[in-house]
């Protein structure tokens, strides 16, 4: 297992390289330039000259690479070109923030896919699997940012049950922080939810297929039985997979969602940078979500091997 | 029971402690997140709404645009016009208890003049250096006289920061400290600005607001359901889409000012190989002038607050000239000037910088410049590239729009003289140069009023750039929100609000 783990940990470093080679060249070739953006409205020659010196823009764009990657690896991503807060710091608040929307969003989807999802596979071609379908559907077809918004509208404005947006640390006030994530939360576990239906029922369906299962049911076990114990355990690979790749896809940033409900989290961070051509703030980000993604998909590498036996001894 | 009691009336206590301390606690959406709370370094108008209670500026202005007293009481313009003297207010602490004084003016006025990253710099360019004169009275000595100084020391130009804290500049941008009546606590990147009342501050009875939170909330109508939801007590710049809501909701009051600033239409005239010949001819300029129904746009994108503009000086300024009158939508006429051009028809393409309504505008254009046979093609980009092709003249009709200024000459001479920085087209006419310099120097309303009116006029018949509607200011309060005045500068002041139940 150890073994695995470092193979990985090895093929992750020449993808990250690459990763940081290609983010720096595509946003060169953004048109735009930072040092106009930051100058404001007065466009002082003076100013622009001087910003443009001290942060190296006027190089050569390899010659950019060189320095940012020296920086990199003494762990110094450099600073916002825009607030001159360092980027280290930027992200350490920020992942928290869309951390916890994603922990809450993927709790949501998966209360709400998989037991759906193993539901109406059992009962295939019944109301029930029509029921799911059409719900899960509309989770997959509802804009996010359109559901946000009724929800605030409903929710907030006319009920008054929940505030409408913003963000409160769990450490200020857990209940309010909870209270106040929970509409995002559902948006992106709606959304998510729905798609992880979608794979549960059909990984359930054609492990249902097997001889196997028909050998459980003949023995006179029964049906639930076999459904949670004998088919979802195998069912779960799949799955597995596809919950790693969603969960990587919201740690990259739930980008409407969090502008929709006011979240600053790392969607809204790399937004703003991107739009004030922030360079450094868009490089340590996508870096970032470069290697959470790695870590995650590694995480489902050893779930694998512990959900099947078979892997653990090849 | 006594025991149960007393915890009743201490529970009772602190509740209504709870509710005293949310009544004294405004909310405020912004449109953005700020970038830097250093005045010296700040490029954006969010900035200036939170710097504006955190810190106090030499001088402020009124609802009416006059300059008024703030840290300086009083100040006089030599004769030759080259020396600014100001008396400076006693007593006045900064909120680290440094004492306000003319040696604080001059350590905050070098620092922006010369300071690497100062975007003030070009402001107070006209200063050649400041001289204590005694420990309340300080002189500005000036390289050329500069009527427009004092208005340029109402904004972040004049604010004072405290001497001790100037050396560093991290510090000022993370932690600024002033001597406005809010003192700085907290600020979270993209959520939220947090500011409490300075106990020691020289016109504190005014302020009965305890504590102001600043949340950038970008989208429009997310920020109105924030007001509506009752999770913010007030928003700026509400979207025209959304003025009817606001107006229709019994809990909200919806307040609109015309503020300083326009937005336009700039012809590239000469700037690079991308200007088009046809619009180097004044007649197609007017044509364009002519196609344009401000009316309707004032109706159809902007419910009613895009004012109709017709020369860079919003109707608030003392300055502006009554005689120039909005031009009146006129077809035949426009394709009469394109034809004596020799034009049936002109391909033009408008870059702008795209959100919602810029979206709008620029369809509506289109559809009001094909009547006349003027083909819009429209380029849509975002903000950072289309202020990149404006610098680059890669574009050949631009949309933008200015925040303006309280003293004409910011609103004109950076714009339309030949060298001028944000000359975007490159338009040039020595007599407006001349016109605009000379109003520069001179120093009363009264010898300037007649120099910008004669340039609004050259301008007004040569167009090199259209004016289409004065930027307004909306905002919307919660009924709990009570005592604010609205200036044409947009800035929230505090001074005289307070929150009702």
């Amino acid at each position: 297992m150890l073994r695995i783990i470092a193979n990985r940990v090895l093929v992750a470093i020449p993808t990250l390289i690459l990763v940081s080679m290609m983010i720096f060249g595509l946003q060169k070739m953004l048109p735009g330039d930072p040092v106009l953006a930051m100058a404001g409205e007065d466009q002082n020659p003076q100013v622009i000259a001087m910003l443009r010196a001290k942060y190296h823009l006027d190089e050569p764009v390899p010659a950019q690479y060189v320095l940012w990657m020296k920086d990199m690896l003494r762990g110094d991503l450099g600073a916002s070109i825009r607030t001159d807060v360092p980027v280290t710091t930027l992200i350490a608040q920020k992942l928290p923030v869309t951390l916890q929307l994603a922990v809450m969003g993927m709790i949501l989807a998966i209360g709400i896919g998989l037991p759906l999802g193993v539901l109406s596979a059992a009962n295939k071609g019944r109301a029930l699997d029509y029921g799911a379908n059409v719900l899960a559907l509309s989770g997959m077809s509802i804009p996010n940012f359109w559901l946000g918004i009724i929800l605030i509208f409903v929710v907030s404005v006319r009920w008054h049950l929940l505030p409408s947006s913003g963000y409160v640390s769990p450490s200020e006030d857990f209940w309010m922080s909870i209270k106040t994530m929970l509409m995002p939360a559902f948006v992106l576990g709606a959304a998510l939810g729905a798609q992880l239906m979608r794979h549960t029922r059909s990984a359930m369906l054609s492990v249902l297929r097997t001889d196997y299962i028909r050998t459980a049911r003949a023995k006179g076990l029964l049906r639930g039985t076999v459904v949670i114990k004998h088919a979802f355990r195998n069912a779960l690979i799949p799955i597995v997979t596809v919950l790693a790749l969603l969960f990587g896809e919201l740690l990259a940033g739930a980008v409407l969602t969090e502008q929709v409900f006011t979240i600053p989290g790392f969607g809204k961070l790399i937004v703003d940078a991107v739009f004030n051509r922030d360079y450094a703030v868009v490089q340590g980000v996508v870096l970032v979500t470069a290697v959470s993604f790695i870590v995650v998909n590694l995480f489902a590498d050893v779930l694998y091997i512990l959900l099947n036996p078979r892997l653990r001894r090849s | 029971m006594r025991n149960i009691l007393v915890a009743g009336v201490l529970a009772a206590g602190a509740m209504s402690a709870g509710s005293a301390m949310a009544q004294s606690t405004i909310r405020i959406g912004l449109q953005d997140d700020i970038g830097t709370l250093d005045p010296a370094r700040s490029s954006q108008v969010v900035d200036r709404m939170v710097l504006n209670s955190l810190c106090n500026s030499l001088v402020d202005i009124s609802p009416d645009l006059k300059i008024v007293p703030m840290l300086a009481t009083s100040w006089s313009t030599s004769a030759d016009g080259k020396t600014l003297t100001m008396k400076l207010r006693h007593g006045v602490k900064f909120q680290n208890d440094e004492p306000f004084n003319a040696a604080a003016v001059k350590a905050n006025i070098d620092r922006s003049r010369t300071l690497p990253a100062s975007n003030r710099k070009s402001e107070l360019a006209s200063v050649d250096h400041v001289d204590v004169v005694d420990e309340y009275t300080v002189n500005f000595v000036l390289k050329t006289p500069d009527s427009a100084l004092l208005a340029t020391l109402t904004d972040r130009a004049g604010m004072m920061l405290a001497p001790r804290t100037l050396a560093d500049d991290a510090g000022v941008a993370t932690h600024p400290v002033c001597s406005g009546p809010y003192k700085f606590v907290q600020r979270v990147q993209n959520d939220r600005v947090v500011l409490e009342k300075f106990a020691g501050y020289w016109d504190a009875d005014k302020y009965s607001i305890q504590k102001v939170i600043y949340q950038p909330v970008p989208d429009a109508t997310v920020r109105l359901a924030n007001v509506r939801a009752g999770s913010l007590d007030m928003l700026e710049r509400l979207a025209p889409s959304d003025v009817n809501t606001a107006k229709n909701d019994r809990n909200l009051n919806f307040v609109s000012i015309p503020g300083l600033g326009f937005y336009d239409l700039t012809f590239n005239i000469s700037n690079g190989a991308r200007a088009p010949k046809a619009l180097k001819d004044k007649r197609v300029r007017e044509a364009f002038e002519l196609s344009i129904d401000r009316d309707a746009i004032n109706q159809v994108i902007g419910a009613g607050i895009f004012a109709p503009a017709n020369q860079p000086l919003t109707a608030s300024s003392p300055y502006y000239d009554k005689s120039i009158k909005t031009t009146k939508r006129d077809i035949p006429k426009a394709k009469a000037l394109l034809k004596a051009a020799g034009y049936d028809k002109v391909d033009v393409e408008l870059t702008f910088g795209n959100n919602t309504v810029s979206n709008q505008m620029a369809q509506m254009l289109q559809a009001m410049l094909s009547e006349a046979g003027i083909n819009l093609k429209l380029r849509p980009t975002d903000y950072a590239a289309a202020l990149n092709a404006a610098h680059k003249g890669d574009f050949e009709l631009l949309y933008l729009g200015w925040s303006g200024r309280i003293d004409p000459d910011g609103n004109l001479h950076q714009f339309v003289s030949c060298k001028g920085n944000l000359n975007y087209g490159l338009y040039c006419n020595p007599e407006v140069d001349r016109l605009l310099d000379d109003a520069r120097v001179k120093s009363t309303v009264e010898q300037r009023k007649p120099l910008y009116d004669a340039a609004s006029k050259i301008l007004a018949d040569e167009d090199p750039i259209v004016y289409l509607y004065v930027q307004p200011w909306p905002y919307v309060l919660s009924k709990k929100v009570q005592g604010f005045t609205p200036y044409p500068d947009g800035l929230i002041r505090l001074r005289g609000m307070s929150i009702k139940g």
